[in-house]
């Protein structure tokens, strides 16, 4: 493979830097699958970030630190819903200006908790891990985070497309006044598919602090993950399946780059950090444009090209970004 | 269930949409209400499914007053509203969008109604298809059987037989009496009289948000025209043939996709001054003939010949047609042909070749203005085209369409009109637009094909089955082609 690396180190590594970010970016596909879109995530990963490492410091508890990602999260949700829902207000204002307010709030909340050592979730041994070959062993010795976002993937796909309150966010994110016109309250639906959304990125947050890139400073290492999850949620055309695959591949690259690192020693060092955000576009576009076609033709031929479709074609909730006022 | 309005009022902003209906609808029987475009009609029924608020009055069913707060209020009471303008979820399937608002079923179970309901009415519908790819037709028929589903027990039913054929109307008309005959009320929204007359035991007729004449069957169609309209609108004779020129648009064998079935081996020559109507039942080819000719979509084999051009097949072909001046009027007119929120003024603005870098509001608001006039719409300059009703946004499409235009396909073009304004706009195709003007339109309305065209083309599941000069045939052979006898 790459490298003096061991295919099964690869995979573990990939799954471990992906997890994080697939939650975030499941959340974001959450809230905008009802056609809102929150741009604070940058800022709110990082907020949630500090909030949970600094809460997980205080207790000494790793479930409070989720806990109090997940929370910071949740209320800059509320504030972007209640300022772009009840009040009408541009969602991509309300969500840039909150984002800048969330990262330079994190940095100087989170000052006293710079640079010292707190609680880490740490990877766990699976109770067999002894019986298993070594190739196995490395793969499955994951922290929590990685089964929750695997778990997550199959959750959220079929939230969307085989439970009614999945659909009535759908709906609500293609046509809120049809959906009001039916007896739904799009207001409602969307305040909660953001709060949910956002309580999801605030995880992913948590995440980064407390597993991925344990503790907190200036900076985290999680800057920037907010807008790559963003576009992980329109390339993945607002799939989870898709987004999630987008998050590995992104993870992928990155990993790579830190081991290319080590065979090219007289490249700097910062083409292989920054590389993978490039990358990541380019390999995007190129999946875009191949997929393209299929996702034009939409006349589904028999049921297992029906079944086909649900696994993996999806695109932009039709009101996206749009305020919906009641007449 | 009754359904009673008392003192019913509702003002937008200055405006005075509705003022003081009284009205009474009982169970077990249909209520037509009619009246002009703009006449408040919708608005009325909005009200009544909670989805709009209204200004003043009461409204009570079965003698107890209800608020109506909103739609899911309605529909817990049993109230029940096709809209007009198709009110659904394109890019969800037939069957999302039929369970959607209905209380919760297992999927096995919404399936076997929405097929033994689609049965029944002799509608089409395959669960699994995006509604994007249906007609107008078609996604309200879905939104009919939900309703029906739904155990709707109050029906309203806003202009329900504009987007389907003949044929589908014969089989919905008697489901509508039988409904009814099971207790089920229902309110009729129409402009036209033959099926107000055919369907129902009372009519209402409101003009400009009052109500000027109820009654009871049997109608005397003069006196309810009069109460539309004040005076009665003649009908205009039968207009003389026109003289044909070259050959401007040909189809030579053309394959396409499309609408329910595509268009298939579709060899055609258009010439200069002919008015040509296509008819068909909803979706058989007849909008994918007008899109092909318009450069809106490409065949897949054969060519589109546009004023002896080849028509390209990419996205340059509607560029092209444009250039030809062949003008495209969509019967969706809101969604593809005007923009919601830009200004009627605004629209003019857009349409002129050489725009001046700024944009001098006053000046295109005095030109707009004179347009609007011009064109009787009824708005301001400074109006959004979301704002205006079924007939004016087809009057703004007219009056932004080049005068010196030599082809122009229209989709519809009187879908949602009034008699009054449907009359005016072909008073306006034929006599303003210069005579050596193609004219290709298709028609649910059978009458309006045979009134208005000079030579008709009938699509039966994609195939043209039958092209002849209007005078060579008549409405039962056309009907009968329709419907696939030969």
């Amino acid at each position: 493979m790459i490298a003096d690396l061991p295919v099964s180190v690869l995979i573990a590594s990939v799954l471990a830097a992906s997890a994080p970010l697939i939650i975030i970016a499941l959340g974001e596909t959450l809230t905008e699958k009802s056609g809102v879109i929150n741009l604070s995530l940058d800022g709110v990963v990082l907020f949630s970030a500090m909030a949970a490492f600094a809460a997980a410091k205080e207790t000494g508890s790793l479930g409070a630190g989720f806990l109090a990602g997940g929370c910071a999260g949740m209320i800059t949700g509320l504030i972007v819903g209640y300022l772009s829902i009840y009040l009408h207000l541009s969602q991509v204002a309300v969500g840039f200006a909150l984002s800048l307010l969330c990262r330079d709030l994190a940095y100087f909340l989170g000052n006293p908790y710079s640079r010292i050592q707190g609680p880490t979730l740490l990877a766990a041994r699976l109770p067999f891990h002894d019986t298993l070959p070594s190739f196995l062993q490395n793969i499955l010795s994951q922290p929590l985070t990685v089964p929750a976002a695997l778990t997550l993937i199959a959750l959220l796909w079929y939230f969307f497309n085989a439970t009614r309150s999945g659909l009535a966010l759908r709906s609500v994110g293609e046509n809120p006044a049809a959906a009001f016109a039916r007896g739904l309250n799009p207001n409602k639906v969307q305040m909660l598919a953001v709060l949910a959304g956002s309580f999801l990125v605030g995880l992913g947050g948590a995440a980064y602090s407390l597993s991925l890139k344990p503790g907190w400073g200036r900076p985290q290492g999680a800057e920037g993950i907010g807008w790559i999850a963003l576009a992980l949620v329109i390339f993945g055309g607002w799939h989870p399946l898709r987004v999630a695959l987008g998050a590995m591949l992104f993870a992928f690259l990155q990993v790579s780059g830190i081991s290319l690192q080590n065979i090219f020693p007289s490249i700097p060092a910062q083409v292989f950090q920054t590389a993978p955000f490039p990358l990541m576009i380019f390999t995007l576009i190129f999946m875009h444009y191949s997929t393209r076609k299929s996702r034009i033709s939409t006349k589904p031929a028999n049921r297992l090209q029906r079944r086909l479709g649900l696994l993996f074609m999806s695109r932009a909730p039709k009101s996206l970004g749009k305020s919906y006022q009641q007449e | 269930m009754d359904v009673e309005f008392k003192h019913i009022g509702k003002r937008f902003g200055a405006v005075q949409a509705l003022k003081d209906i009284n009205l009474r609808a009982i169970s077990g029987s249909i209520h037509g209400l009619i009246g002009e475009n703009g006449a408040g009609k919708s608005t009325l029924m909005k009200i009544l499914t909670g989805y709009q608020s209204r200004s003043e009055g009461a409204i009570f069913i079965d003698g107890s007053r209800v608020e109506l707060k909103s739609p899911e209020e309605a529909a817990d009471l049993g109230i029940g509203m096709l809209y007009q303008e198709p009110m659904d979820f394109p890019s969800l399937t037939v069957l999302d969008n039929f369970s959607l608002g209905c209380p919760p079923q297992s999927e096995s179970h919404l399936r076997r109604s929405l097929l033994e309901l689609s049965t029944r009415f002799a509608f089409h519908l395959v669960p699994e298809q995006m509604v994007e790819l249906l007609t107008v037709g078609e996604r309200q028929q879905i939104e009919l059987l939900r309703l029906i589903h739904c155990k709707t027990r109050i029906l309203i039913l806003d202009e329900p037989t504009t987007g389907i054929s003949p044929a589908q109307k014969e089989a919905l008309f008697p489901v509508l009496k039988q409904l009814t005959e099971e207790g089920m009320t229902i309110l009729l929204v129409s402009h036209k009289l033959e099926e107000v007359a055919a369907l129902c035991n009372e009519v209402t007729v409101l003009r400009h948000g009052r109500i000027t004449h109820h009654t009871k069957a049997p109608f005397h169609f003069p006196e309810l025209l009069h109460a539309m309209f004040g005076s009665i609108p003649e009908h205009d004779d039968k207009e003389a043939p026109r003289d044909t020129g070259d050959v401007v648009l040909s189809f030579h064998t053309v394959e396409a996709e499309g609408e329910r079935l595509g268009l298939h081996g579709c060899t055609l020559n258009v010439r200069a001054g002919e008015i040509i109507g296509l008819a068909g039942l909803d979706g058989a080819g007849q909008s994918t003939l007008l899109r092909l000719a318009a450069g809106l979509t490409f065949p897949e084999q054969g060519d589109v010949t546009l004023f002896g051009s080849v028509l390209p097949r990419n996205s340059s072909a509607s560029h092209i047609a444009q250039r030809q001046q062949t003008a495209f009027l969509p019967a969706d007119r809101l969604e593809e042909a005007l923009f919601h929120d830009i200004s009627l003024s605004e629209h003019f603005s857009l349409k002129e070749h050489n725009p001046p870098f700024l944009q001098s509001g006053k000046k295109s608001c005095r030109q707009a203005e004179k347009d609007i006039a011009t064109f009787s719409i009824k708005g301001k300059a400074e109006d959004m085209a979301k704002d205006l009703s079924g007939g004016n946004q087809q009057r703004l499409l007219l009056a932004l369409l080049d005068p010196e235009s030599r082809l122009v396909l229209l989709e519809n073009p009187t879908r949602g009109l009034d008699i009054r304004s449907g009359q005016w706009v072909w008073q306006y195709l034929r006599n303003e637009l210069p005579p050596d003007t193609a004219i290709l339109f298709s028609s649910p309305e059978l009458d309006e094909i045979l009134h208005y065209s000079n030579r008709i083309l009938v699509f039966h599941d994609g195939e043209i089955v039958l092209d002849s000069d209007v005078h060579n045939t008549n409405h039962d052979a056309v009907a009968a082609a329709m419907t696939g006898v030969q």
